[in-house]
């Protein structure tokens, strides 16, 4: 049963286009692609700050770049996804094994200030690119070019690109971490020096899964920009690092799916209170719409307090002590 | 010269003023184990720590197997069959007794940059894992949660750990500590039953065991060494009666 839990959920994940065309809501299917990129994002996040204990604070940057990559070879001509997409994710790669290399040799605080200091750096960067447009951002007139029959253009079809790229990495993820570079980062994260002490050079693997969350953060990036067909160097401000920890936080640190339930959880939040009117929260305090990240903050407030495994830890079965 | 299986000279380390390692000359024969031991704060934990390769002295050299260790990395250190335990517990306490031993295993035995099949299902290394739980007598907890075990099995687990890296020199700094005599008198057979084929530098506070044990004896004063010998030299060496049985007979 729990097994099947999740396959049960792609399921209704793919049945929901078709439910909302009926319905003729297919604004909600734009609504679900964007919560699944920014899963997908979440759940690279959480490779490195989950599994690898990494406390990133600087993870924007890798989908950025991802995005910027798409964006520009979309403008530079070269629109093929299976160019652009690859090539986003090797960017972002190479990004996060530069930063990686620099920031891993810090703990603790310094991690977390040194990732955000560099996220920082390459959101300056973006906004000096005044050929891609600066701070005003890029437009994009097309989407990437799949090919195979695939228009991207279509909100149905790219719902579905974007949700077989999330199962994809999420399988990815499973194996990975059950493998024994999973098992690795996993122990670096319980007790790094003994690990060293029984032979791993612990910096390697924390710089390889750093760079692998990386690259599949540029995935997400790539997507986003087609998403929007526009980037700005919004996409790589300290407060998306943020918002991508927000979410790992919420859905479930170290969970597998504690991406993907971060995101489903503080975007429909959002969407919640931003765009339809609860009574009962109205008449407690009227301004509720104007300010819904303090509904957010509560959200968080009372995960950490009350469920520290995040959402995914709800779900979980009462185990061990 | 091929005997010799460490081999320390001029090993200094200083933390401020203080001087923790005082040109410290050392050597491990091969199949001896060799017992360190000092009063409290003498420096046994530090010198162990630069053996090992997690603190880097300031001047000296480090020998291992005939090669210059001085500055290779800890993890290197493993590989060519130097490999420690720590006086503070130092396990994966979220991970089962077999995870905890077979991390150890898979360190080396081939690479770990593996990313697809499960770990867990690699049975050689869950085997090599339960021949070191038997062999640390943690075979009735081989799949218990290592921050479940009792005190001593935990440091039974402490002295698995190194072992599984299939050393060839075992530095143990005080495997007994907080253990009862039941137990300390187990760690002891385990420690006489690895001499056939590890090599052992033996850092312990329990003179029973060093006496037990050891064929040979250094003696850490204020970070250097101030006598090295047979037990029977070391017993009745004025020196060492005074600056460290001495306190233990006073205290």
């Amino acid at each position: 049963m729990r097994r099947a839990a999740p396959y049960f959920v792609l399921l209704l994940a793919i049945a929901l286009p078709l439910v909302m065309r009926s319905l003729d809501q297919v604004y909600y299917v734009t609504m679900a692609s964007r919560i699944l990129i920014y899963a997908l994002a979440a759940t690279s996040l959480n490779l490195v700050l989950g599994y690898g204990g990494m406390i990133s604070f600087g993870h924007a940057a890798f989908v950025g770049a991802g995005a910027y990559t798409a964006s520009v070879m979309i403008v530079e001509g070269v629109p093929s996804a299976w160019i652009a997409w690859p090539l986003a994710m090797a960017v972002s790669g190479l990004l996060a094994l530069v930063v990686g290399a620099i920031s891993l040799r810090t703990r603790g605080v310094y991690f977390i200030m040194i990732t955000l200091a560099f996220a920082q750096m390459i959101y300056y960067l973006t906004i000096s690119m005044k050929a891609y447009g600066g701070d005003e951002g890029l437009t994009l007139t097309q989407r990437s070019d799949a090919g195979l029959g695939l228009d991207l253009k279509d909100d149905i079809t790219f719902y579905y690109v974007v949700l077989a790229l999330l199962a994809l990495t999420v399988f990815f993820l499973s194996r990975l971490v059950n493998a024994r570079f999973g098992r690795v980062i996993e122990a670096i994260r319980e007790n790094e020096a003994r690990m060293e002490a029984i032979g791993y050079p612990a910096f390697r693997f924390k710089l390889t899964a750093f760079a692998i969350a990386g690259a599949l953060g540029g995935l997400a990036g790539a997507l986003l920009a087609n998403q929007n067909s526009y980037v700005n160097p919004g996409i790589l401000h300290w407060t998306e690092s943020g918002k991508l920890m927000i979410m790992v936080i919420l859905g479930g640190v170290g969970h597998l799916y504690g991406g993907v339930f971060g995101a489903v959880g503080l975007l429909g939040l959002e969407e919640l209170l931003a765009n339809h009117k609860i009574g009962w929260l109205a008449a407690l305090y009227p301004n509720y719409q104007q300010h819904s990240l303090l509904a957010v903050g509560v959200v968080m407030l009372l995960v950490v307090l009350y469920a520290p495994q995040g959402i995914a830890g709800l779900f979980k079965r009462r185990e061990r002590k | 010269m091929s005997t010799r299986l460490l081999e320390i000279e001029g090993l200094q380390k200083r933390f401020g003023g203080i001087v923790a390692t005082d040109r410290v000359a050392l050597t491990v024969e091969q199949g001896e184990i060799h017992a360190l031991i000092g009063p409290n704060g003498a420096g046994k934990t530090t010198l162990i720590a630069q053996i090992s390769g997690s603190l880097a002295p300031d001047a000296g050299r480090i020998a291992f197997l005939g090669e210059d260790v001085t500055v290779l990395p800890q993890y290197a250190r493993v590989s060519r069959g130097l490999a420690r335990s720590y006086q503070i517990t130092s396990i994966f306490k979220r991970f089962s007794v077999a995870q905890n031993l077979s991390l150890a295993v898979q360190a080396r035995s081939g690479s770990s940059f593996r990313f697809w099949r499960p770990v867990a299902g690699e049975t050689a290394l869950v085997d090599e894992a339960r021949a070191i739980a038997i062999q640390v007598g943690l075979a009735e907890r081989f799949d218990a949660i290592a921050g479940s075990l009792a005190h001593a099995e935990q440091r039974n687990l402490e002295v698995g750990l190194a072992l599984a890296t299939n050393p060839k020199l075992l530095l143990l700094d005080e495997p007994m500590a907080g253990m009862g005599p039941d137990e300390s008198r187990r760690m002891i057979d385990l420690i006489s039953r690895l001499r056939e084929k590890v090599s052992v530098l033996l850092v312990e506070h329990d003179m029973d065991a060093v006496f037990r044990l050891a064929d040979r004896i250094s003696v850490l004063v204020n970070g250097s060494i101030v006598a090295t010998g047979a037990p029977d030299e070391i017993r009745n060496n004025a020196e060492v009666k005074r600056a460290y049985l001495g306190d233990e007979v006073a205290a």
